[in-house]
């Protein structure tokens, strides 16, 4: 118990800082302390998992969870985003009145789910993780409960989320009924025949629950609805955390539960759909929160390309890029976030109203110009790297047509992309971007998320060695199984 | 002292040089008027390297040293090593091009004084230092392909150094240009040598080159040529190099006559047991030298621009060199190299001094309100120069009797063993050899005509300048007068490393020994059928005759008549004569047959077509994604309902997908 319990020490402090915060927001409220304690817990936390990063890989609860390796890398992401995303909202949510401390806990039992999502060894466990991650951001998305958006976009997002868990659910029960467990290593053991309709059948619907979460094509329609009336910051964590928690599990199964047949291919049809739907309709997006939910929906399908392959250096790659996509999209989403001025989270803003901002505030536009070359994919930023990292395994796996595809399609997110610079640094200022720009000053703190994300961005362009460390994950073979504590 | 560090540290100077000046001049616009410490630093950084290379020569053992600095790239089979390499030739190369090249960064110091462009000028003298050891330097094509590039790159930049005047412009542009013609055919011999050796490093493809198939040799040595062509100004792509006098008169003294257009001949000499494989291409080289040897004396014989007189000169001289690549004497080749180095920088910077002051003439002219438009370059309106420029005189004087060949100059040991060559390849039973020999004669005595006409018309006789009594030039000062005196004693006494075999059996021929001895790298053709001894004699006492008649003959015509005399000459030949002026008329047939087509079809033809077809598939997918993307919009309808209708669609996808 104990033991287990050191060795999961991340999710630990973040589930006692998230229940402490309840108790002290309820005697202290918006107490100035409350962002610190939440920051700091997920900082800890942040900082056992980048130590552990290295180390054996384990499981813990009676293999219920794993630790080391892929958990923790994904687990580090989780908890980093988190950091980052508590620094941003403090001025934000300060700046739109909604400055409650049920946020920052809210935001710590979402992370606690997440952690036990990406670290989940048992279907169970998949399925705890994803819940208690869920209904959190259910809550996070709606609460300006003043805003009708925001409330919509919640409703939404709920409806949808209990709708797709429903199918998970069944795909969690036949997978059970047709090999007898829901361990992820005494799984693939227990597949008998290549599996029959039963296997399959169920491997289709927790599919089902997983494209959801990670609003994979055609299962993406809340996602620009619940970005657009999320908080901003918000957004970025629900975009960044929750889909790297939600593919770090998927990557696990897909890995060490399933035999690699038959879901590679369907793997592959909807990574197209989704970079096809992601990138196309992005384009006409004339709102910024929109244009940067759609294009969250292209990256996953890139994502997909990689998990598609079949290959372990397909979820290596994969996990770089999630590492990569997190950097890009935390450091965007705090852009835009500082660029509001309607006091609706941005809800009906639309991207001229940016014309010219580059030069005003020329942090946030050079910023931008390398959130959005990186994540068009320009060498020698780390979203180059990135897309190698997934494409690459695919061409390996013989699926040239596949990386083909996502060579197009991010060709095509070249244009959303480069129109925010086109807008921010070549149209003329309008005079309600000239106030826009002039109405505030950048926050030390959201200055500093934004030059580190940046900095990193450039760090892991330039480097290798993430990918050798995420390639480790999968080189021992199989996944080592200590039994019990 | 280790000489892979020596040797880094030669090639690093100059481009630490470079970037000094360059970067301070661009960034700290203060530094661009302190011209000592600009001067000062720029000629240090390529004075270093020579007594580096000095050093280097004189403890330098026989044995070649590579010096590999990092693998450079590692693709498949392919491995290129950023190495350096030492030997004979590229030690002689080193000490030409970093020796003559401080002299002219000496001189330039002076000549380019109160230039606005001065910190620019260095910046990319040092570049093209650094470019031009990268190519001798190199031990494998692609670092020489590096260097080869960067000093085309150099000389674009110093052609068009005075880049207001659109004239310096497109003379830039032309050479840049005719010089990518040649590298194209570099870059598909280099090809070719890869696929078939699967090795570009010196050691390998020497050694690989006897597995080759006869066509792939032949196509090889062939490209090479052409690039060399390009490179060195030799038929077809000679045009560029008269254009490139455009620049400062240093750079054409450093690049454009000793040390960048002979880096096809170094190529060669280099690559010798290749091109030595393909003897058809070898009297396809010597009859491409041959020739323009010829055509470049005879056009030099009519021009009154004192550059260009010069320029065509250089072409000439290349073209013996290459001549004498093929009869297979590249060490000759080599030899004529250095000599020409020694005697063409001399008359370049000479006639650079002589520029100078006509300049201050000018000035004066200007000055005095006399309102005479003068052409500081153009020798008609000189004459008499002698009297107020001793220094320039004398230098001038002894330059263009080396490279008249008079005995004992140094000239007339590189020329004469180059004839020699071409008569023993004949008398061994090549036809060619013959015939490259009378033309190699022929050249000679043009050689020695045009270049005392250009002594005499600009050093001796009257002054032909307005008002020459009462304004006088004056010499230039010690900065430029002392590389000159150096050049000068090197183009008399420069020749004495390489005594004929007639003398002491060829014991004191040094050049040959170093370059073309035993475990040397420059190959050379064997010879079954020796020259008699007599006979050799008696060709050196013609070429002697033929160098001396021809200086007595031009003294005499210019010396009595000065410019008048063109007039004589011009009646006596005729149409030849306007063909020679109007130098082949090589430039209009390009223009009409090349230049004007090309643009022709480009604004009726190409543009049209990229203006349709191209940009509206372009825009055609632009619209047709765009409008896909605004049709898709319409699925977001913000209904619940049909979001669930869309994930129950998934699952059945999915469930089809999976199941079936």
């Amino acid at each position: 118990m104990w033991g287990d319990m050191a060795a999961t020490l991340s999710l630990v402090i973040v589930s006692l800082a998230g229940l402490a915060l309840v108790v002290f927001d309820a005697f202290n409220n918006r107490h100035v302390a409350t962002p610190w304690i939440a920051g700091l817990a997920l900082l800890a936390g942040f900082i056992f998992e980048i130590v552990g990063l290295g180390g054996p890989e384990g499981t813990a609860y009676s293999d219920m969870l794993r630790t080391g390796g892929s958990a923790a890398f994904v687990n580090a992401l989780v908890l980093g985003s988190g950091v980052l995303t508590v620094i941003l909202s403090v001025p934000y949510l300060k700046k739109i009145g909604h400055n409650i401390g049920e946020v920052y806990a809210l935001i710590l039992f979402a992370t606690v789910g997440m952690l036990v999502l990406g670290a989940a060894n048992n279907l169970i466990a998949v399925f705890v993780g994803l819940e208690t991650m869920s209904i959190c951001l259910y809550i996070l998305t709606g609460f300006v409960r003043s805003e009708s958006g925001s409330a919509e976009s919640a409703l939404k997002y709920f409806l949808l989320g209990a709708f797709s868990t429903g199918f998970f659910l069944y795909g969690i029960a036949l997978l059970y009924g047709a090999t007898g467990t829901m361990d992820f290593s005494a799984m693939k053991a227990g597949v008998e025949d290549g599996g029959g309709v039963m296997f399959w059948g169920g491997v289709s619907l927790l599919l089902v629950g997983f494209l959801f979460k990670v609003s994979a094509a055609p299962f993406h329609m809340w996602t620009p609805d619940a970005y657009q009336g999320a908080p901003t910051p918000i957004a970025g964590f629900m975009a960044t955390a929750s889909k790297t928690a939600a593919f770090g599990a998927l990557i696990i199964i897909l890995y060490k539960a399933l035999p690699t047949e038959r879901w590679t291919d369907v793997l592959a049809v909807f990574a197209v759909i989704t970079m096809v739907v992601g990138n196309i309709i992005a384009l006409s997006q004339q709102n910024v929160k929109r244009m940067l939910a759609y294009s969250s929906i292209a990256h996953a399908g890139y994502v997909l390309v990689g998990l598609s392959s079949g290959l372990v250096e397909g979820y290596s790659g994969a996990l770089f890029y999630l590492m990569v996509y997190v950097i890009m999209n935390i450091g965007a989403f705090g852009v835009v976030a500082l660029l509001e001025w309607d006091g609706k989270e941005g809800s009906e803003q639309t991207l001229d109203s940016l014309a010219g901002v580059g030069y005003r505030k020329p942090l946030l536009g050079w910023a931008m110009v390398v959130f959005m070359f990186s994540l068009s994919g320009f060498p020698p930023l780390a979203g180059f790297l990135g897309k190698w990292a997934v494409f690459a395994p695919a061409v390996d796996a013989g699926l040239v047509w596949l990386a083909i595809i996502g060579v197009l399609a991010s060709a095509v997110s070249a244009y959303y992309y480069l129109r925010v610079l086109v807008v921010m640094f070549m149209k003329t200022e309008t005079e309600a971007s000239s106030k826009l720009a002039d109405s505030f000053t950048i926050p030390r703190s959201s200055a500093a998320v934004i030059v580190l994300c940046v900095i990193l961005l450039f760090v892991f362009g330039l480097t290798t060695s993430v990918i050798e460390l995420t390639d480790g994950f999968f080189q021992s073979g199989s996944v080592a199984t200590v039994l019990g504590p | 002292m280790d000489p892979e560090l020596l040797i880094e540290l030669v090639i690093l100077l100059p481009l630490l040089g470079a970037a000094f000046n360059g970067l301070l001049g661009l960034f700290q616009p203060a530094h661009r008027t302190r011209e000592k410490l600009i001067g000062t630093v720029a000629t240090a950084m390529v004075a270093i390297p020579f007594l580096i290379a000095v050093y280097l020569f004189a403890t330098f053992d026989g044995e070649a040293i590579v010096a590999t600095v990092f693998t450079w790239m590692a693709a498949g089979d392919l491995t290129v090593n950023f190495a350096f390499r030492i030997d004979q030739l590229s030690l002689l190369m080193t000490m030409i091009i970093t020796g003559v090249g401080g002299l002219i960064h000496l001189y330039s110091t002076g000549y380019m004084h109160g230039d606005d462009g001065y910190w620019r000028f260095f910046a990319y003298l040092n570049l093209f230092i650094f470019a031009m050891l990268n190519l001798v330097l190199g031990n494998n094509l692609v670092v020489l392909f590096l260097g080869w590039e960067g000093v085309g790159l150099c000389s674009y930049l110093l052609i068009g150094f005075w880049y207001k005047d659109l004239k310096n412009s497109a003379a830039a542009n032309k050479a840049f240009i005719m010089n990518r013609i040649g590298d194209f055919a570099f870059l598909m011999a280099m090809f070719i040598l890869f696929r078939e050796i699967g090795a570009l490093d010196f050691d390998s493809l020497l050694a690989g080159a006897s597995s080759m198939d006869q066509s792939s040799i032949n196509w090889a040595v062939l490209l090479l040529f052409i690039g060399a062509t390009g490179k060195s100004a030799q038929i077809p792509l000679f045009t560029w190099l008269p254009d490139a006098m455009a620049g400062p008169t240093p750079v054409s003294a450093l690049i454009h006559a000793a040390t960048m257009v002979t880096s096809g001949l170094y190529l060669l000499a280099r690559l010798s047991v290749i091109v030595l494989s393909a003897p058809v291409i070898m009297t396809v080289i010597a009859v491409v030298g041959a020739l323009t040897a010829l055509v470049a004396a005879t056009i030099a014989i009519t021009q009154n621009d004192i550059k260009k007189v010069l320029a065509y000169s250089t072409i000439s001289q290349l073209g013996y060199m290459f001549l004498a690549t093929g009869v297979g004497a590249f060490y000759v080749a080599i030899f004529h190299v250095m000599t020409h180095a020694f005697f063409k920088a001399c008359l370049f910077l000479g006639s650079g001094s002589v520029i100078h002051s006509m300049h201050h003439v000018e000035h004066e002219l200007a000055k005095d309100g006399h309102g005479h438009e003068l052409d500081a370059q153009d020798m008609r309106t000189m004459g008499g120069l002698g009297k107020y420029m001793p220094a320039t005189r004398m230098t001038f004087l002894i330059s263009t009797l080396a490279i008249a060949g008079i005995p004992l100059f140094s000239g007339f040991f590189s020329k004469d063993e180059i004839l020699f060559k071409a008569f023993e390849f004949g008398y061994d039973g090549h036809l060619v050899g013959w015939l490259v020999y009378g033309v190699g004669i022929v050249t000679a005595l043009l050689t020695a005509v045009y270049m005392t006409r250009a002594y005499v018309l600009t050093f001796e006789g009257e002054e032909r300048w307005p008002h020459a009594d009462t304004i006088h030039p004056h010499e230039s000062p010690w900065s430029m007068t002392t590389p000159l005196w150096i050049l000068a004693g090197l183009a008399a006494v420069g020749g004495l490393v390489g005594i004929p075999a007639v003398i002491a059996h060829g014991d004191l021929n040094w050049i040959h020994h170093f370059l073309a001895g035993d475990q040397a790298p420059v190959a050379e053709y064997a010879v079954h059928g020796h020259v008699p001894v007599a006979l050799e004699w008696g060709l050196i006492a013609f070429s002697s005759l033929i160098a001396l008649f021809g200086v007595g003959l031009a003294w005499k015509w210019y010396s009595t008549e000065g410019p008048a005399f063109d007039e004589k000459l011009s009646a006596r030949f005729g149409g030849l004569y306007r063909l020679w002026k109007g130098k082949y008329f090589v430039d209009e047939a390009y223009d009409r047959a090349i230049v004007r087509p090309l643009i022709g079809g480009a604004i009726h033809g190409l543009a049209p077509f990229d203006k349709y077809v191209v940009d509206g598939l372009v825009n055609f997918v632009g619209f047709f994604t765009r409008g896909a993307s605004f049709t898709l919009r319409y699925i977001q309808t913000g209904i619940v309902h049909s979001y669930a209708a869309a994930i129950v669609f998934g699952v059945i996808l999915l469930g089809w997908l999976m199941l079936s």
